[in-house]
């Protein structure tokens, strides 16, 4: 194996994508760049993935990653419907959903929320800067009250919290992080693409051009003071031995099976936290939303329940998309019954 | 004397009037089907309000010795069973007809110019001895018996019809069977008969069968290969994605593991609906969304997305009257302009126009072959009286063409291609380039789609040459499409100096007024249907070879004629719009009058 190649043989550069054309800072480059490290590292060979946007500036993120992939750059708020339909084609692909706040949370909540019901195998990622980045600086739904921007004036309305309404619609992952934690964001990354099911991932990244003052909840300034980390974590692949070193330490680490024999192991820092009760993750982040801390980490995994394709009973020796015609057009003496069901 | 008169012999047309949600479909269809058994042509019309229960509806029964299945707006016969509607159903009746009626409407009937049949209902209704919740659909079989009595109606048939109705169940069919008998019984005793009007069985609708067009749809779609679908609960289509949710487990487990080809969502509104079609359009699978206008307006944005970046959709559009909620039980032919030009932008799509449940059939599956050959989306256009009513119709021929996927590389394609290619190249000179679906494990088999500025390699492009360049070939999809869609239906008479144009279920109304036109005022019209937009040349030379072509639709503002006028503006003075629309199925009476007003000019 050369020295810079994946088990799957590809280097970094097949992970990568064209130069970012985003602002010089913004916190989408660093999770574009977690995104290329992650999948390199999980050794995901890039047309297993379909990437999946809709329109912002976190929509046009999935031409700085994974240039080999497949890759459906569609409408405003519209992206979960089309990533739904397309994980049928074949299901053995991995869906990678990469979203905004103004798409997921204003012009495609409903999307956005239905496709969470529905449980697509879909690593569902929001790129959250509180701001509509794209048209010059408006308020996103995610904004916080009280927040001032330039020609917007002050915004009067409450935040909506991605992660809260993922939980309540019945997410089976959840979980927050902060672009500016390198660390975090890649160590989420893989147990969403461990997930079968879909992963939520609501990621502040900062817009540094129109909401970046250091008093906005989404800037690198407000997140490096009040970033509360529920967990240490650490991702183990299933491939690997599990040997917990140097900060995890057993006895104070509560370990998560995810669906593909990998594990998350959380570390706890000030109370002990079970990402498997969702009552408690509500009340969480309702507490965090509450006293406005960033509060990052896996707040709720259900790592059993069926994806959306799971419950069709689809064919599983070939993908619907390779059917040949004998096995999707009835036989033709099916034509004399079907008109003989006729009065 | 009325009763003097000469036998009218299975060539007049009925109404019930009833009160929606009383079971009156079940009697309805019951002697619909039982009249189609005698072998009478004969069409039937469920004419119901935007309701659930309690508002006035009718069903219209036409039987035509003459084959002609167009609504007739005046009614021999009338049976009028709902007090709400007794005064008007009462006027409605052709001079010479026949009221029936439930003889617990004590309202005043005060006319001397029709024959009057009371109906003991409520008194059949008792003996019958049925359970209080059944006791308005005993009622509604109470004139199946009585008109089987009166004007000869098999009752052979009649069980037959009830029969195929509760699929054998034998406790239902009974309890029917004996109502109808003993109302035929009492009209046998206390009716006696005085109006001309009767049944004889013919041999007219032997290779035939009935269904409605929602239904052929939806087969049609299953011999397609329909492999996704997603769709959204709207009146007058729902019935069809219903259907396909029934004969898809029927007809579509997989023949070497059993599991289903398919899948079926309903999703939470018609953006999503659309939104997944496309997406598993683009992934390679066929699919279909079926909806109505109000559907086709939120589909709108995704239609053009479909437009420009060149995947593959199937929307069935069964048209209601518009615009906004309109009368959503009612039929029309409202949507075509704007399902043609649907999106924003440049844009034009294909359209298919069936007139029978044998053609939504035949559409249903060549549609997704067009919409993989063309990678566009492909409209399938019928309306509310095609869609939800039962037509006497051909049966269903197995498609005779193989499967055509379009132009889709896998990954020893590629491979001999060494990789090399370009999703909007086009390689043939025919505006259609090739496509990989995800999947497709090939290293140089991914690209981005994307609605916006795009080059043949489909990366992002805002030059202003590359940006005309990609347009202008997708336009050229379409020079190619029409030559391949399904052509128009001409029928010719000789010495023909005017012609007589329409699309759709309306072809019956036009079809019989072309015959009357020359029976009665010696009037000579060649007719043309046209199945598929766009346009092909053979719809250019119909009318260029007439002095006068009249366009004849179910709309308001004559939008087929529209078309054409901009399709072939050198012709546009000689076309006439005849337009018009209420709700209701286009009558006979109303385009031999509109034409003849013209032509009197």
């Amino acid at each position: 194996m050369a020295e810079n190649t994946n088990l799957a043989g590809l280097t970094k550069a097949d992970y990568r994508g064209a130069p970012s054309t985003l602002c010089q800072g913004c916190g989408h480059n660093s999770m574009a760049s977690q995104i290329v490290a992650a999948l390199f590292e999980m050794d995901i060979v890039p047309e297993n993935v379909v990437k999946f946007s809709g329109i912002g500036c976190s929509s046009k993120c999935p031409t700085y990653f994974l240039g080999r992939s497949f890759a459906l750059n569609g409408l405003h708020g519209r992206m979960p419907s089309a990533a739904q339909g397309a994980l049928f084609a074949d299901t053995t692909l991995k869906g990678l959903g990469m979203s905004g706040d103004g798409d997921s949370a204003s012009i495609g909540m409903s999307q956005f929320k239905y496709a969470v019901r529905r449980n697509p195998n879909l690593v569902y990622i929001v790129a959250n800067n509180g701001v509509y980045g794209l048209t010059k600086g408006q308020f996103s739904a995610t904004a916080e009250k009280g927040l001032e921007l330039k020609r917007q004036g002050v915004n009067p309305y409450s935040p909506i919290d991605v992660c809260i309404e993922s939980l309540v619609t019945g997410a089976t992952f959840v979980a927050r992080t902060f672009a500016g934690d390198p660390k975090q964001v890649k160590t989420l990354l893989k147990a969403a693409f461990s997930h079968r099911g879909t992963a939520v991932l609501d990621i502040i990244s900062p817009c540094v051009t129109f909401n970046n003052e250091d008093t906005s909840f989404h800037s690198y300034g407000w997140a490096k003071d009040h970033q509360q980390v529920l967990h240490d974590i650490a991702y183990i692949p299933k491939t690997q031995e599990i040997m917990l070193e140097g900060e995890f330490k057993e006895g104070e680490v509560r370990e998560v099976k995810l669906h593909d024999g990998s594990e998350i192991v959380l570390k706890k820092l000030e109370k002990d936290y079970d990402p498997t009760d969702k009552a408690r993750a509500l009340q969480i982040l309702i507490e965090a939303a509450e006293k406005n801390w960033l509060l990052t980490g896996l707040f709720y995994v259900d790592a059993n329940r069926p994806t959306l394709t799971d419950i069709y009973d689809l064919p599983e020796d070939t993908p619907l998309n390779r059917l040949p015609e004998s096995r999707i057009r009835p036989a033709p003496e099916t034509m004399k019954m079907v008109n003989e069901l006729m009065f | 004397m009325a009763s003097e008169r000469a036998d009218v012999v299975n060539n007049f047309s009925m109404i019930v009037g009833t009160v929606n949600g009383s079971g009156s479909v079940t009697s309805n269809t019951a002697l619909f089907r039982a009249i189609f058994s005698m072998g009478i042509p004969v069409s039937g019309k469920n004419l119901f309000p935007s309701n659930i229960q309690g508002l006035p509806t009718w069903y219209t029964l036409r039987l035509s010795k003459n084959g002609y299945m167009a609504r007739c707006a005046t009614n021999q016969i009338v049976v009028a069973m709902n007090p709400d509607s007794f005064a008007q159903d009462v006027k409605d009746v052709e001079p010479g007809g026949v009221l029936l009626y439930d003889d617990s409407i004590q309202m005043e009937i005060g006319r001397d110019d029709i024959i009057i049949y009371p109906m003991a209902v409520k008194q059949l209704v008792k003996a019958a001895d049925v359970p209080s919740n059944l006791r308005d659909y005993a009622a509604n079989m109470v004139y199946v018996g009585v008109l089987a009595q009166l004007l000869g109606i098999d009752m052979k048939e009649i069980r037959h019809a009830i029969d195929f109705h509760f699929k054998g169940k034998q406790k239902p069919v009974e309890s029917n069977m004996a109502i109808i008998h003993s109302a035929a019984d009492w009209a046998a005793a206390n009716l006696q008969k005085k109006d001309p009007f009767r049944m004889e069985r013919m041999d007219k609708t032997a290779g035939y069968i009935m269904c409605e067009g929602n239904t052929a749809c939806a087969l049609g779609s299953i011999y397609g290969g329909v492999q996704f679908v997603a769709w959204y609960p709207i009146t007058p289509a729902s019935g069809l994605a219903e259907d396909i949710n029934y004969y898809l487990p029927l007809l579509r487990k997989d023949p070497l593991t059993g599991k289903n080809t398919f899948a079926v969502i309903q999703a939470e509104d018609e953006l999503a609906a659309i939104g997944m079609v496309i997406g598993a359009g683009w992934a390679g699978l066929r699919a279909m969304t079926s909806t109505s206008g109000p559907g086709i307006s939120l589909m709108a944005e995704y239609i053009g997305f479909a437009y420009y970046a060149e995947m593959p959709a199937v929307v069935f559009d069964v048209q209601r009257i518009g615009p906004s909620t309109g009368l959503p039980t009612r039929t029309s032919q409202g949507d075509l302009t704007f399902v043609y030009f649907l999106s924003h932008g440049d844009t034009d799509h294909i359209i298919l126009m069936p007139s029978t449940p044998t053609e939504c059939f035949e559409m249903g599956w060549k549609a997704f072959d067009y919409a993989d050959r063309f990678q566009t989306p492909v409209f399938v256009m019928l309306d509310q009286d095609l869609g939800m009513n039962q037509w006497m119709t051909k049966p269903f021929e197995y498609p005779d063409q193989p499967v055509d996927r379009g132009k889709v590389l896998w990954e020893e394609d590629l491979e001999k291609l060494a990789g090399q290619w370009g999703r909007y190249q086009d390689v043939d000179g025919d505006g259609i380039p090739y496509r990989t679906v995800a999947g497709n494990r090939h290293p140089a088999s991914g690209y981005m789609t994307r609605g916006t500025g795009h080059n043949e390699y489909a990366k992002y492009t805002e030059s202003p040459a590359m940006w005309e360049k990609m347009n202008n070939r997708i336009k050229s999809k379409f020079d190619t499409a029409c030559r391949v869609l399904p052509g128009a239906v001409i029928e010719k008479t000789d010495g023909a100096k005017i012609g007589l144009v329409c699309w759709g279920s309306t072809d019956a109304a036009v079809l019989e007024a072309r015959d009357q036109l020359r029976d009665r005022q010696g009037l000579r019209a060649d007719f043309m249907r046209i199945r598929a937009l766009p346009i092909n040349d053979e719809v250019a030379e119909f009318v260029r070879s007439h002095e006068r072509v009249y366009v004849i639709e179910l709309n308001r503002d004559g939008q087929i004629h529209q078309i054409l006028t901009l399709e072939l503006p050198d012709q546009a003075t000689k076309m006439v719009s005849l337009c018009h629309v209420d709700g209701l199925p286009m009558t006979t009476d109303w385009v031999r009058q509109a034409v003849l007003a013209k032509e009197a000019k």
